[in-house]
């Protein structure tokens, strides 16, 4: 395990920090993950995964402030789609839980204690602790330790509706944790949505284990508040033909870094992992880290990983993603592409794409790109007629459609590319 | 309609002079050709009349019904009713042929202070003229000529000629890579589209194409120069005996 160097002396966010109690299974995993936390240390500009953008601010004893975004009207996105709605204010869960459909259990992690569940007892900081293994991430195990709340999810059936977590943000100071763990039984589907900036700064963990045969698909759109920062980890376990796919969409928010660790444990699963992100540092920092892990320990297994990122006006992009191929895990078929669109020269996209494999019979590729609009498309739509910015903001939503290609239901592609086109034309008019 | 006086042209980037003093008048309703060798600049010309980067005009005008085209954007040149059907259409991944097609129609309305075409309207337009063109739904529905065929590209570039209705309409080449057949539907569609008040300006190799469509007036372009011009027997004469006589009656 490689530990990153304790390079804060005395890290004062964790003096702020007090353990929650929430029962017992849950106050031991809290400790342990405490315990894992202090092994780790705060990362430093040393450590190899936080060299492109550092961690300071996610460090910080307090957040920044975070001015809350005017919407002007603007209904969120998911707004237009029947769904089962969990909403969270500034990192608390408020309202009651909605009337569950069949297949379909939810409890708070607040409530965990006090009840008899075994699966989430199994999965809390489970997959946390077993994903800091060879790369530590030392948030995922501050968030283990300290998550205020969260829900315990679990799928025994189909689940037709989208259940969905709504993030509101109030408070321009607050600081929130959020740790989510989900189990897909055998066989069962779920789509997850999760959406709005839910705090000043914000630190996420979810643990998703699919078991045999069950799917899970995922979409998120991170709050557009320019402010905002968030540190977000998806853990994931995938067992034999399982399907996982996730989405983020990332605009606006001074820095994002969405860490996803994906471990295939069971033969023919698939993965595929996504994320379009644009920002303008014109309307204040923006710094977008997309960390991926992907750990092929199966046979036959695919994954797919499509990250795209529009920058201008100084606004940084990162990548670093891995796809490490275990020995025996024959057939594996890893795809991972992450591009960057710079529509100025002021803008940076800094890449670690990283392929390590132990096995033979294995089809893997990688390949990582930034350049700028492409003249020739340009040029050709406006011979056409279309003015050279909507031209540009069309070549933009061009760029980023294979990412959102990879997101599964039509009617949410829809309402995020009215989101994207919105954004640009909002852009454009200054 | 388009009318080019004394047009001299040199690469932004190097000091290569393209276009020597291109003098051209193409009245309404008329159907012009120019052919002329490889690298004479023919393609140079129709882009500099389209407005693409990279050239600097040194010397003389091109005006379209009077206004100076080399004074506007592209998509001014556009929505004033310029076409240039590209010798090497380009293709635009991310993009469907569909909203390609009625963000140009749509954007051209608008500069020209006409109303949108609604959706429906939009489809009922682009269906009856991909049919004339044999151009199926699947074309449609596909990222601006990604994996078109050659001859499905230039198909792709009539079809939007129909749809925008322009008045002064440049084809480069638009018959290179056309079998027989495409050939013809090509022609069909230009000569669907020629009236007086609509003209032509068309660029080939090919004496074949312009027994498909007629010209009124033929040049022939060497060294970024008009060196001939005649009617629609200089094309023939090119046909038989190639450029050396011609050239060498200039030079
Ligand atoms: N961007 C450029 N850089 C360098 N040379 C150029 C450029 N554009 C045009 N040229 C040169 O200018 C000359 C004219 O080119 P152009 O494409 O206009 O010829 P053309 O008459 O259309 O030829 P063809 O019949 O082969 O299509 C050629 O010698 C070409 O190499
Ligand atoms: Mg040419």
């Amino acid at each position: 395990m490689v530990t990153p160097a304790v390079s804060n002396p005395a890290p004062s966010l964790l003096d702020r920090l007090v353990l929650p109690t929430s029962g017992a299974w849950a106050n031991d995993a809290r400790r342990a993950a405490l315990a894992r936390f202090r092994d780790m240390g705060f990362p430093g500009r040393r450590d190899e995964y936080w060299r492109f953008a550092g961690g300071e601010d996610f460090a910080a004893p307090e957040p920044e402030e975070a001015p809350i975004l005017d919407m002007q009207g603007e209904a969120p996105v998911f707004s237009g789609l029947e769904r089962l709605k969990f909403s969270f204010r500034d990192g608390r869960f408020e309202g009651d839980l909605p009337a569950l459909p069949e297949g379909l259990e939810v409890s708070r992690l607040s409530d965990a204690g006090q009840q008899d569940l075994h699966w989430a007892r199994d999965l809390y900081g489970v997959l946390e602790a077993a994903g800091q293994s060879p790369v530590a991430r030392p948030f995922a195990a501050l968030n283990t330790a300290f998550a205020g709340d969260g829900l315990l999810i679990r799928v025994t059936g189909k689940v037709a509706l989208p259940l969905s977590l709504i993030y509101c943000h109030d408070d321009p100071r607050s600081d929130a944790m959020l740790h989510h763990v989900l189990r897909l039984e055998p066989g069962a589907e779920l789509t997850l949505l999760e959406n709005g900036p839910a705090a000043a700064r914000l630190n996420t963990v979810l643990e998703v284990d699919v078991a045999d045969g069950a799917r899970f698909h995922h979409v998120r759109a991170q709050g557009r508040d320019h402010g905002r920062r968030a540190i977000t980890h998806l853990f994931a376990r995938l067992a034999k033909e399982s399907v996982f796919k996730s989405f983020t969409l990332t605009v606006n928010g001074a820095h994002t870094r969405n860490e996803s660790v994906v471990e295939f444990t069971g033969d023919d699963a698939v993965a595929h992992l996504a994320g379009a992100a644009m920002g303008d540092g014109r309307m204040g920092d923006f710094t977008h880290d997309d960390t991926v892990f992907i750990t092929h320990g199966a046979e036959n297994c695919e994954s797919r990983q499509v990250y795209k990122k529009v920058l201008m006006n100084g606004a940084v992009g990162v990548f670093q993603g891995k796809i490490l191929v275990k020995e025996g895990a024959q057939k594996t078929d890893g795809y991972q592409k992450s591009q960057a669109l710079l529509l100025d020269e002021d803008s940076t996209f800094l890449a670690k794409p990283e392929l390590e494999i132990y096995a033979d019979d294995v089809a893997c590729s990688h390949g990582s790109t930034s350049g700028g609009i492409d003249e020739e498309a340009l040029f050709y739509l406006r011979s056409r007629g279309v003015p050279a910015a909507e031209a540009q903001d069309l070549l933009v939503l061009a760029f980023l459609s294979d990412a959102m290609e990879e997101i599964e239901d039509a009617a949410i592609i829809e309402d995020i590319t009215s989101r994207l086109e919105a954004w640009l034309a909002r852009r454009r008019a200054g | 309609m388009l009318k080019i006086k004394g047009l001299k042209v040199k690469l932004e980037a190097e000091d290569k002079e393209i276009l020597k003093g291109v003098d051209l008048d193409v009245p309404a309703g008329a159907v012009h050709a120019i052919m002329g060798p490889n690298g004479s600049g023919k393609s140079t010309l129709s882009y500099v009349l389209a407005g693409r980067e990279g050239y600097e005009v040194t010397e003389g005008s091109a005006t379209l019904d009077g206004q100076d085209l080399l004074d506007m954007a592209p998509e001014e040149r556009a929505a004033a009713g310029l076409f240039l059907a590209f010798q090497y259409p380009v293709e635009i991944p991310g993009v469907g042929n569909m909203t390609f097609l009625r963000t140009a129609v749509n954007s051209q309305r608008k500069l020209r202070g006409e109303e949108e075409l609604s959706a429906a309207e939009f489809l009922k337009l682009v269906r009856a003229e991909a049919k004339k063109l044999r151009i199926d739904a699947d074309m449609l529905k596909r990222p601006v000529n990604v994996g078109f065929s050659g001859g499905e590209k230039k198909r792709n570039e009539i079809l939007q000629m129909a749809m925008l209705q322009p008045r002064m309409c440049i084809l480069d080449e638009t018959d290179s890579g056309l079998d027989v057949d495409a050939m013809k539907l090509v022609a069909e569609g230009v000569n669907g589209l020629r009236d007086a008040g609509r003209s032509f300006l068309v660029i080939t190799h090919y004496q074949r194409l312009l027994d498909h469509i007629k010209p009124d007036v033929v040049h022939i372009m060497a060294a970024g120069r008009i060196v001939r011009t005649g009617g629609p027997e200089l094309a023939l004469e090119v046909e038989h005996n190639g450029y050396a006589d011609i050239l060498s009656e200039v030079a």
